[in-house]
């Protein structure tokens, strides 16, 4: 299965994927309307430290213990990309717990969010790997 | 001081309605230009600072930055243009030499410009590449003259060490030093997949880019850095560089703040100590002893590499080449005043030297005159800017050409002619791992590959239109071009008829 | 206006040959009837044959054949003759009049041989010595014309269409193993006899169907090497190539044709490696008389004679068999037209030679 993969070696750390993330998933259609004067919550984040940086985002593991954790049953594997149905989230965070990547977040509308590879944004293509400039992430067969 | 103040020459335009201020900008710009300001809660911009190489511009993802050169100016003076001026203040104020990079930007005339190129109607027909061959390959190196025959007549290939080249084009000197360890990885994967060559520089040879040997041309410069045994023997070919296009007649100079711990080990000269090549090869004073550098190095590597010779085009460039083609060198390069340079002194750069068209032009018949052309192979450089200038070079006479700043622009170089400064945005011209990095290889090297594919369409697209479907049947093929606004001497120089003749 | 050889001039053409490898001798009416068969190939402005095998009384002598445009540069050509060479003999070539054959300078023939200590003092071998005067005077000798000059063969040329050629020159007085002949349909009116086929140096002969692409590459190329292209026609440069190639290099008649049609490379490297290497030989130590753009050329010697297509064979030509007979023609029916009944016919190849010499008997007997 194609994933979304990180190469610390080429991150600039200029935290573009962040924001094509937030955009990709604002269900906007304009950057600038999306973001504007917003704090955005990306599904996908640079950790950095010193002169080293990387993406970091849902590695969408073969046992997720997020998955494994979830006691509504948001949370599903569907072809390999773990999913979340926000109508059956109930904000209980388990899943943040048990994530040992972080790869979870709260928002604003109360259920949980993360990455799900663009499959329900329009493009289909992970916006964070085409916004890079430097083939930092990719996505990939491995 | 009040007289050294030289107002900015570029702006920084910012639609405030479109920035979301996620900071790329300020995070991707070494030269600090962009900030971003906790009261005000935008961002700001230091438009001092700016040297518009568009790294900003060119990753703002709401499209909310452009860089206009700015209106500020002097009073009008056709003599005493705004440049000039802000020269003389800056010498006044530093009494240091000017230095820029990268090749002459003056407006002196662009002979590629001026030539229009030929094609078949009716008497003869014109061939399709898309369905014919159409065959770019070149080899380089002398050719024999004559032939000999073994005992059963049978030939026997005396030809001379050559190098083999799938297209017509190869990346010309430019030293690990000047430009970064991920422009010479990505140089050395292109021409490995595109079979054609890179070259060192002056810089010698990382040891990790021994393994794209096959496809590297070692140069030996006057400072003589990181030349070794091991360093001639991993090339295709070693060029001797008597002198580079941006700046006739003079050394080099990397400071030592660019002599970092790899660099220092490539060059095998100790960290931190300013690089500079002399003027002249020391033992290089006149032509005889040019000829005893091209057989100690072909001694040294078994008579099994073409040596190059490398020159800037100069006022009687016909007679040095001719010299040098009788010197036991293979190859002939020509850099023509256009070409580039990581830093040279401003006025060398923008007034010494001549034309790479008229210097091919001129070398390309004085050989010919003199019955030595195929004595060795030309190869011409010093602004090739696309696949037309490449026509019109080997129509011209040129058996191949070296370009190098299109080359860096396919890396993402934006020509703003600070490489000087080390701190080049696009991991180009700078020694900084933090910008170094922003060069992935694999990106640059694609990037080498399909600049030089597009090319090589588009030479076998004009060389199929003029119904010639080799390139050797294109070279020295001069009856394929036509002036256009050129005077009589410039037409007899370069040999051609004008348009309508 | 500018006479032909003042500038490039491109031109279509029909060509066609006939070889006797036995050696039998036959006048020139076949070839004559052949060439008019493809009278719409040429436009009347250039005609021309050569002939082997037809001076057997004076076969050991060059026989120059000289257009002069008038008698003082004959005066002054004949004195460089004199300086260089004896002369066996010399006449003005039997012309008979032709209402459409116009404007003709004077024709003189000439059977020479160099004089000894000239050749000497030259320090040349004998066949470069005159091929150095013939240039020369090609060259120097404003208004004259060396337009054949080899051993026991000749050209016949003039403006018109060639079978009026034919007739003028009186071609049916003369005997050859080997004819060819050239209709010429250039694009421009070349102002002067010199510049119809055959073109010809020493005992090459060449009679050429096309326009080269690659002729101020080879021009260029071969000026280096003491020729000088004089007329500036595709032909002209063409037998200088082979001229080089073959008698000053000492390449056979096959790896010259390898030279200037080579094999594309995607070709070679198909190649058995020995082969491949021999051809990526010839092709690099030569590569700049590599003629490309279309052509269909004859290429005549003593005792024999080359054809040869260019790589993508652009133009058309088809070689016939009958006996001991070889036709070779730009149609068909140029060949059929004097002999309906061939056991075989075939279009060879691009880039690939048809070589068609003497049967070994009759090597030296013509």
């Amino acid at each position: 299965m194609k994933r979304v993969y990180v190469n610390e070696k080429w991150c600039l750390g200029c935290h573009l994927c962040e924001y094509y993330c937030a955009f990709a998933n604002s269900g906007k259609s304009d950057m600038v309307k999306a973001l504007k004067d917003h704090k955005i919550a990306p599904r996908i984040k640079i950790e950095e430290r010193d002169n080293i940086s990387f993406a970091v985002s849902c590695r969408h593991c073969e046992e997720p213990l997020c998955v494994k954790g979830c006691i509504s049953g948001a949370l599903s594997r569907v072809n390999g990309v773990i999913s979340i149905d926000s109508d059956k989230c109930v904000g209980c965070y388990t899943c943040i717990l048990s994530c040992p990547y972080g790869a979870l977040s709260t928002s604003t509308s109360g259920a949980v969010q993360k990455c799900e590879l663009c499959v329900k944004n329009a493009d289909g293509t992970p916006q964070c790997v085409a916004g890079c400039p430097n083939k930092a992430i990719v996505f990939e067969e491995r | 001081m009040a007289i050294d103040f030289l107002y900015p020459q570029y702006e920084v335009i910012r639609n405030r309605d479109r920035c979301i201020t996620c900071r790329a900008c300020e995070r991707q710009c070494a030269n600090k230009v962009h900030h971003y300001d906790v009261d005000f809660e935008r961002m700001e911009s230091d438009e001092s600072k700016c040297v518009d190489c568009h790294r900003c511009v060119s990753l703002c993802p709401t499209r909310a930055l452009k860089i206009v050169k700015t209106n500020h100016t002097f009073r009008e003076n056709a003599n005493w243009q705004g440049e000039t001026i802000m020269e003389v203040y800056r010498q006044a104020g530093t009494g240091g030499t000017l230095l820029s990079s990268m090749g002459n930007p003056k407006d002196f005339p662009v002979y590629w410009d001026k030539m229009l190129i030929n094609a078949s109607q009716v008497t003869n027909p014109s061939i399709d590449p898309l369905r014919e061959p159409m065959e770019i390959r070149t080899y380089l190196g002398k050719k024999p003259g004559k032939i000999e025959r073994d005992e059963n007549g049978k030939i026997i290939p005396n030809l001379s060490p050559r190098l083999k080249l799938e297209v017509p084009v190869m990346f010309s000197a430019m030293s690990y030093g000047s430009i970064s360890y991920n422009a010479h990885e990505s140089l050395a994967r292109a021409s490995k997949e595109m079979g054609t060559f890179y070259n060192t520089g002056e810089g010698g040879l990382h040891e990790d880019f021994y393994q794209w040997g096959n496809n590297t041309i070692v140069q030996v410069a006057s400072g003589r850095f990181g030349v070794q045994k091991d360093y001639l023997d991993a090339g295709a070919a070693i060029e001797i560089k008597i002198g580079q296009g941006a700046k006739p007649g003079i050394g080099g100079h990397l400071p030592g703040a660019k002599v970092a711990p790899d660099i220092s080990r490539t060059r095998m000269i100790p960290e931190g100590t300013d690089a500079i090549s002399p003027a002249p090869h020391h033992d290089i004073y006149s032509i005889e002893d040019l000829r005893q550098l091209v057989f100690s190095l072909k001694e040294a590597t078994a008579y099994q590499k073409p040596v190059i010779v490398k020159i800037s085009a100069v006022h009687n460039v016909a007679a040095i080449a001719s010299g040098i083609a009788r010197s036991g060198a293979d190859i002939i390069a020509i850099d023509g005043y256009r070409g580039g340079t990581g830093a040279a002194p401003t006025r060398i750069r923008d007034n010494v030297g001549i034309p790479i068209e008229l210097a091919l032009a001129a070398v390309d018949q004085r050989l010919r005159d003199e019955g030595i052309r195929d004595n060795v192979s030309v190869v011409v450089g010093g602004s090739i800017r696309n696949s037309a200038d490449i026509v019109k070079a080997i129509a011209l006479g040129a058996d191949a050409v070296y370009i190098a700043t299109s080359a860096l622009m396919a890396l993402g170089c934006h020509l703003c002619r600070t490489c000087q400064n080390g701190l080049c945005n696009w991991g180009i011209a700078t020694q900084r791992p933090e910008l170094v990095k922003r060069l992935n290889p694999d990106i640059g090297s694609k990037r080498l590959v399909n600049l030089l594919t597009a090319w090589s369409h588009e030479i076998r697209e004009m060389m199929g239109g003029m119904g010639i479907n080799s390139i050797e049947a294109l070279r020295g093929n001069r009856l394929m071009l036509r002036g256009i606004g050129l005077n009589e001497k410039e037409l007899e120089i370069l040999g051609i008829k004008h348009a309508g003749e | 206006m500018l006479k032909e050889g003042q500038y490039h001039i491109p031109s279509g053409c029909a060509i066609s040959g006939i070889f006797h490898k036995d050696g039998r001798r036959t006048d020139g009416s076949e070839i004559i009837r052949s060439i008019a068969t493809m009278h719409d190939r040429s436009n009347g402005l250039g005609g021309g044959f050569a002939a082997y095998g037809i001076y057997p009384e004076y076969a050991d002598c060059y026989a120059f054949h000289l257009f002069y445009e008038n008698l003082a540069i004959k005066e002054e050509t004949e004195k460089l003759l004199e300086e260089n060479f004896e002369i066996a003999s010399f006449a003005k070539i039997p012309t008979r009049k032709h209402p459409s054959i116009t404007d003709e300078p004077l024709i003189w023939r000439y059977f020479v041989f160099p004089r000894r200590y000239k050749l000497n003092e030259s320090q040349l071998d004998e066949s470069e010595f005159v091929s150095r005067v013939v240039t020369k005077i090609n060259h120097l000798y404003d208004g004259a014309y060396v337009f054949s000059s080899g051993k026991n063969c000749g050209v016949f040329k003039a403006i018109g269409f060639p079978e009026d050629v034919g007739i003028y020159y009186k071609l049916e007085e003369y005997e050859a193993y080997s004819w060819t002949a050239h209709g010429r349909y250039p694009t421009n009116t070349p102002g002067w006899w010199g510049g119809a086929h055959p073109f010809a140096m020493l005992d090459f002969t060449i009679v050429h169907n096309g326009e080269i692409s690659s002729y101020d590459a080879n021009r260029r190329s071969i000026e280096m090497h003491g020729y000088k292209c004089d007329l500036l026609t595709d032909t002209e440069v063409i037998t200088y190539i082979f001229d080089y190639l073959i008698r000053k290099q000492g390449l056979t008649m096959e790896e010259a044709a390898h030279v200037v049609a080579a094999p594309f490379w995607s070709t070679i490297e198909k190649m058995p490696p020995e082969q491949a290497e021999e051809y990526t030989y010839l092709r690099d130590a030569y590569s700049n008389l590599l003629i490309t753009g279309p052509f269909s050329i004859m290429l005549g010697f003593t005792n024999g004679i080359m054809a040869l297509n260019d790589r993508l064979k652009l133009r058309s030509m088809v070689v016939g068999e009958k006996g001991e007979d070889v036709y070779i023609a730009s149609e068909e029916a140029a060949i059929r037209v004097i002999q309906p009944k061939l056991d075989s016919l075939w279009s060879p190849r691009g880039g690939e030679p048809v070589i068609v010499t003497l049967n070994e008997d009759a090597q030296g007997k013509e």
